[in-house]
């Protein structure tokens, strides 16, 4: 079990490495930065200035290795447009988006799993076929749309919620149903899938020959069993989502970190582009590490890799 | 499945098939008693009919403004005209001309992404498939750390550097969309590449190259296919969010994502602006999904669930 940690926390390590170099080379391809920092107005003699005082002038390697030390510790340098330090600028964003993805993958479990264990259990009934129609049509909506669709109805129709904003616990209603109706697929199927398998299980079998009742060895022998790999992917959707906020954030304006990443992308403002890249990357590698971790102890065959 | 992937990997894999040949007429047959391939099949033939017949079939010039005739609504609203069926936008094109021109750069976007990340991807899946330890370590690290990176968020900054426009977001898009090829051509050249006929390739003499172009190629082609179908999908719904959010294909082309971003400040009061092309985008990503589905159930009944 140790060896299995170690090995995964090595590739979560390099995985990680990896993405801090596409981090570093997204802002140094994003055009000259002296030039960006010193403003259009500079004559060359302050570009160049610039260009020593921020270090530009090194190789970059030693750039890189500079930003990363200093990223190691939370620091991501200024933003171009806000003039205020990214790591300010993002810790103040950071709730917003965390909220919003926790409480979407709340709603999608909770409608998913349940969806999946009785389409499960209904195997092949009307219920397993809406269930599974419900998964079609559910990919084909895109984000965006279904957010416009929902303030359409129930914020501009009937008025029972905001149309955006982070001002209430009701203005996340909306922006969460739009993030997690995304997630809903993807568990429902593992969810049915999962359960389809434990069913055929001898102790399912040794369960209901015991003459418990069909509600007791679904709930309680094969649910805890079909759960595990959901947990592991509830994990790696919470990644995704954080990454897919960015698209309900710009519906609902709401001043999360997608919402930021996106205003400072149409800014040319690369250092908190290159910081919201990294940070979101660094959450799902460690969650997908973690994940692999708990799915190795719940479950000894994983550990052989 | 092996069961040694990380999560991550399992999550990006979860509708992989594994390879199958089989016969054209059990295909057909199957296809025509496949309701859902069926349906979805007819919605994308007719799509792409109409996108290619584009200028026969659109009754005006998608970019003829008329500020005179701003904002009519549909023909099926008191106020609408037969001369404009679906209504005219903001600047008086007509609604219905650029809804068909729009489906055009959705299909040419998905085709050709798929093409790149398709070919991306199955050069990877099918080396670590094949050639297995080392090479496999390596490629397997290089699904992860895609897999790693926020895909919205890096989507809208590459396309971002490279410059908006639609050749550029075909190239993001097209860079960043292997993931579930590889995972997929992966496992299905590990599960062949024990066959004996793989063994006897090699016991004759036949190059490495020979062997993967005619032996493993074409027996991989199925699932390939099915992810082919899927991720064009993806492609397609991608573009949508990134022209919503203003940084994939620019105005004046007819992007159906651009039509509802440039919709969205007259939603509250003409919702259809927005509700025709979402509409649009959700039928055609429906029938391609259900076309992908289906080929997965005719092509290996044995992964139907």
């Amino acid at each position: 079990m140790l060896a299995f940690t170690l090995r995964r926390l090595v590739v979560a390590l390099s995985v990680a490495f990896t993405v801090s170099v596409i981090a570093f080379a997204l802002l140094h391809l994003s055009g000259d930065l002296a030039i960006t920092i010193a403003g259009p107005e500079a004559s060359p003699a302050q570009v160049e200035e610039v260009r020593h005082q921020y270090g530009l002038d090194r190789p970059l390697p030693i750039q890189y290795l500079d930003w990363l030390w200093h990223a190691a510790h939370l620091d991501f340098g200024n933003s171009f447009f806000f003039r205020e330090s990214v790591t300010a600028l993002i810790s103040e964003r950071m709730p917003v988006t965390m909220r919003l993805g926790a409480i979407a993958l709340t709603l999608s479990l909770v409608v998913a799993v349940p969806l999946g264990v009785l389409a499960a259990v209904y195997r092949g009934t009307a219920i397993d076929r809406l269930a599974l129609s419900f998964c079609v049509l559910g990919q084909a909506i895109p984000t965006f749309c279904l957010g416009l669709a929902l303030i359409i109805v129930f914020a501009v129709n009937l008025r029972w919620l905001p149309v955006s904003g982070t001002a209430t616990w009701q203005s996340y209603v909306l922006p969460s149903v739009a993030l997690g109706w995304y997630a809903i697929p993807a568990v429902m199927r593992l969810s049915r899938n999962g359960m389809l398998e434990v069913l055929s299980q001898d102790y399912i079998r040794t369960a209901r020959a015991k003459g418990l009742s069909p509600t007791k060895v679904v709930l309680k022998h094969a649910l805890r069993n079909a759960i595990i790999p959901v947990v592991a992917l509830a994990a790696v959707q919470f990644g995704f989502m954080l990454g897919g906020s960015i698209v309900v954030e710009a519906v609902f304006s709401m001043h999360g970190i997608g919402h930021l990443a996106w205003e400072a992308i149409s800014r040319n403002d690369f250092p908190v582009v290159q910081a919201v890249v990294l940070i979101l990357a660094g959450i799902y590698i460690t969650l997908t590490f973690l994940a692999d971790v708990v799915n190795a102890l719940l479950d000894p065959r994983m550990r052989v890799a | 499945m092996s069961e040694t992937l990380p999560s991550a990997l399992k999550a990006a894999s979860l509708d992989q098939a594994p390879p199958r040949r089989s016969a054209l007429s059990t295909f057909l047959v199957g296809s025509l008693g496949h309701g859902g391939l069926m349906a979805g099949a007819i919605v994308l033939a007719a799509i792409v009919l109409i996108a290619l017949a584009a200028p026969l079939v659109a009754p005006h010039d998608p970019y003829a403004q008329n500020l005179a005739r701003r904002l009519i609504p549909p023909v099926w609203d008191a106020r609408g005209t037969w001369d404009h069926i679906l209504g005219t936008d903001k600047l008086g094109r007509d609604y219905l001309s650029r809804l068909i021109y729009g489906a055009r750069i959705s299909l040419l976007i998905g085709s050709v992404t798929v093409l790149i990340s398709g070919t991306i991807g199955t050069a990877i899946g099918v080396c670590a498939g094949y050639f297995g330890g080392r090479v496999d370590a390596v490629l397997s690290y290089l699904v992860t750390t895609r897999l790693a990176l926020p895909v919205v968020l890096v989507a809208l900054a590459s396309a971002a550097l490279v410059g908006s426009s639609l050749q550029g977001v075909i190239v993001v898009l097209g860079l960043l969309l292997w993931d579930r090829f590889a995972v997929v051509t992966r496992a299905a050249t590990q599960q062949i590449a024990g066959s004996d006929y793989i063994a006897a390739a090699k016991a004759i003499g036949c190059s490495t190259p020979r062997i993967v172009l005619t032996e493993i190629l074409p027996n991989i082609l199925n699932p390939l296919i099915v992810v082919a179908t899927l991720e064009m999908a993806h492609a397609i719904l991608l573009e949508a969010a990134l022209s919503f959010l203003g940084l994939g294909v620019q105005p004046p082309l007819p992007s159906w994502g651009l039509m509802i971003s440039e919709g969205k400040q007259y939603m509250f009061f003409s919702p259809w602006v927005i509700a025709i092309p979402a509409v649009a985008l959700v039928f055609l990503v429906l029938a391609i999904n259900l076309v992908g589905d289906g080929l997965r159930d005719v092509t290996a009944p044995e992964n139907r669930n």
